[in-house]
């Protein structure tokens, strides 16, 4: 065995080219990842930078500036920063991201993993698949059925709460993104909390009921420390996914009078509708920098809990 | 302090194992009981009922004349060392030991001192600020152990608190865990599937077989007198020899040779029953030549263990082949492999039992004398 493994590189190597495990040398080495970098340059790096530049330019959809597009430096940022439209839509985006992910989906998905681990296995799995059914819907096949339910005359919701006429889209139009995007996402934070559950010793949970410590006290002393990372994991991804979400869109548009426009849909209304790409595209910027802190702390907390 | 009774106390798990089978039980204040029994018994059950862990599904629990078995487990004052000591990774030793006071509400100088004075004395006092993790397992488990301690129960359960620890901790252990208790005088019930470990430890045992009890007693009755063949066959460091043997008038044939029949065993036995001859093999001697009470044989293994060896005897059976016979010697005097042997018991250390039901002779024949509990269980 130990004879047969390739000796360390210092040990005077045969062939020079031979530096690589699979001994191809540089060049054709070389050959055989161009084909990737390539791709990646077309479809990643150069929309990135294309990006980058035209957020500083005035481009739009149509018109002069569209055939000849000035360099403005950072007025589109400046702009935006002054925007009561712009400062708006970031309030909504941080209430729906709290709302539909950090409360919505992830105590929702905790309660029920936590829930179903005590009920008779049949009634786990019914109600598993219908959490799940809820996620693999392709967005605009729920956006659809969300409007169904909601509908001013004929809505499922209406007839179940006796208040017929009610326009829900109208009149609370964020309440009803949030509703909508914590049903729709709500299987992963509980898929996630269920096996991050599986994970916690019954016998310090038991250490801890014989003790006489609460349900409260349980899940504060022995579970949570435990799932404390699966939480930051969770709150991570789910808050990024819900930052970026558009489905919100097909349901609202955004209205009524911008009341449910997030970012994502803000970025859509001007760059696609106003016209304003270059402005647009400066906001989507924004928004990336916003991902990236979020992360960022998300993964500071992370490392905290390592050290 | 409190004493334990259990009253028909059954436990059916869902799916109808019975792992606890209408089990009657005093465990007297302050003293130290082993249960002993093999694996999937029900100890580790019969244990978690105690504690209220399990739901029981019939009968009572009492302690310290207090019927508990509706009581939630932070109602019953026990207190419980589970096998995998059950730390809290993400606290230091201190506020594990400390937590059970917390959830009483005592305030945190006052719990940090009682944890401190209490890890003084089970020799943890320097690894207080340390996690679960930077122990070593004999200081976890005794961690757990003053954890379990600091909160004054009225009962301690442990389920197998030493199985984790090699050879020789176990043994310092041992010694450890039973001077903890004696010096504390709580009622302990202790599980464990190492019979050593019950019969060094305990003041009182009780083996269990399929969620009954077949015998309890002081580890000194319980490894003399075992109560039936399933005891005798269980407690020991080496299985005692059991032979087949018939009774024929105040003889005892066994293994080929006859031996007088115990007197004390004389009322109890019909001419020509078949009975069951038992002596522990420490109870028996080898000689060289020829005895009329030696069972006869050739030696085919010699163990070392140490202080002597143990010697198996091939004997010549009847219908059923080949008999093996242990005997131990001294030290110095093995015997050569292949040569001719004859193993002679105590007359005082035979035990006879029943063929029929591996009881001992003379004892009470279920369902003749008192009436069988629990018997809806078959
Ligand atoms: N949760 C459960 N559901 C169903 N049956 C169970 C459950 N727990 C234990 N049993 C069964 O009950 C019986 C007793 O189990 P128990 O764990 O009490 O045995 P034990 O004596 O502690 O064994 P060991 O020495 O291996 O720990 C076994 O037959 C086991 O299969
Ligand atoms: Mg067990």
């Amino acid at each position: 065995m130990a004879l047969t493994t390739s000796p360390p590189a210092d040990l005077a190597p045969a062939r020079e080219a031979a530096t690589d495990a699979a001994g191809l040398g540089r060049v054709r080495a070389s050959a055989f990842v161009v084909p990737a970098l390539v791709l990646i340059a077309i479809f990643l790096v150069y929309p990135a930078l294309w990006t980058l530049y035209l957020g500083l330019t005035n481009y739009r959809l149509t018109g002069i500036a569209a055939a000849r597009p000035q360099f403005v430096g950072l007025d589109n940022y400046v702009r935006a920063l002054r925007d009561p439209e712009f400062l708006n839509s970031l309030w909504l985006t941080l209430l729906y991201v709290i709302g539909s992910a950090v409360i919505g989906q992830s105590i929702l998905g905790f309660v029920l993993a936590a829930t179903l681990r005590t009920v008779p296995r049949v009634v786990r799995g019914v109600v598993e698949a219908f959490v799940m059914l809820a996620w693999i819907l392709p967005s605009s096949v729920v956006a659809f059925l969300w409007i169904a339910l909601l509908d001013r005359d004929s809505g499922t919701v209406n007839a179940l709460l006796g208040t017929p006429g009610m326009a829900w889209l109208l009149e609370y139009p964020m309440l009803s993104i949030i509703v909508f995007n914590t049903w729709r996402g709500t299987a992963f934070s509980m898929l996630l909390f269920s096996a991050a559950l599986n994970a916690v010793p019954p016998s310090q949970l038991e250490t801890a009921r014989m003790v006489g410590a609460s349900g409260w006290q349980q899940l504060r002393d022995v579970v949570f420390p435990h799932i404390r990372g699966h939480v930051l994991t969770n709150l991570l991804l789910i808050s990024l996914w819900t930052f970026n979400d558009f489905a919100p869109y097909l349901i609202t548009a955004g209205g009524p009078d911008n009341r449910s426009e997030i970012l994502p849909v803000f970025v859509y209304e001007s760059a696609i509708f106003d016209g304003q790409l270059g402005f647009g595209t400066a906001i989507s910027l924004l928004m990336l920098l916003i991902n990236l802190v979020l992360a960022v702390v998300y993964l500071r907390l992370l490392r905290e809990r390592r050290s | 302090m409190a004493d334990i009774e259990l009253r028909r106390l059954v436990k059916e798990y869902p799916g109808g194992v019975r792992a606890v089978d209408g089990l009657d039980l005093t465990i007297a204040d302050g003293e130290f009981f082993a249960l002993l029994g093999p694996s999937g018994c029900g100890k580790t059950t019969l244990l978690r009922s105690i504690a209220g862990l399990e739901t029981v599904t019939g009968g009572h629990i009492l302690i310290g004349g207090r019927d508990v078995t509706g009581l939630a487990p932070g109602a019953r004052d026990i207190a419980m060392v589970f096998q995998d000591y059950a730390l809290f990774p993400h606290m230091t030793v201190r506020d594990n030991i400390a937590y059970p006071l917390r959830i009483r509400k005592m305030g945190r100088p006052e719990r940090h001192a009682k944890a401190e004075e209490t890890a003084e004395g089970l020799s943890l006092g320097g690894l207080l600020d340390r996690r679960p993790g930077q122990l070593s397992g004999g200081q976890q488990q005794r961690a757990a152990l003053a954890r379990a301690v600091a909160c004054h129960p009225k009962v301690f359960l442990f389920d197998e608190p030493l199985s984790n620890l090699d050879a020789r901790l176990r043994l310092e252990a041992r010694t450890f865990l039973k001077r903890l208790q004696r010096d504390l005088g709580v009622t302990t019930v202790f599980v464990t599937h190492d019979q050593a470990e019950a019969l060094a430890m305990s003041d009182r045992m009780a083996v269990m077989d399929a969620g009954r009890i077949r015998q309890i007693g002081t580890p000194t009755e319980v490894f003399q007198r075992p109560a039936s063949t399933f005891v005798a066959s269980f407690i020991g460091s080496t299985p005692m020899n059991l032979l087949d043997a018939v009774a024929d008038r105040d003889t005892l044939r066994v293994a080929g040779t006859t031996l007088p029949l115990p007197a004390a065993a004389g009322p109890h036995v019909r001419d020509g029953e078949k009975l069951v001859f038992a002596a522990r093999p420490e109870y028996m001697t080898l000689h060289r030549e020829a005895e009329p009470t030696g069972i006869e044989g050739v030696v085919a293994i010699v163990e070392n263990m140490g202080v002597g060896s143990l010697v198996s005897l091939e004997v010549p059976g009847g219908a059923d082949g080949a008999r093996i016979v242990q005997v131990t010697v001294p030290e110095g005097q093995e015997p050569e492999i292949g040569s001719r042997g004859w193993a002679v018991a105590a007359p005082e250390r035979v035990l006879l039992y029943r063929h029929d039901d591996g009881e001992l002779v003379g004892s009470e024949r279920a369902g003749a004398g008192e009436p069988v509990l629990a018997g809806a269980g078959d």
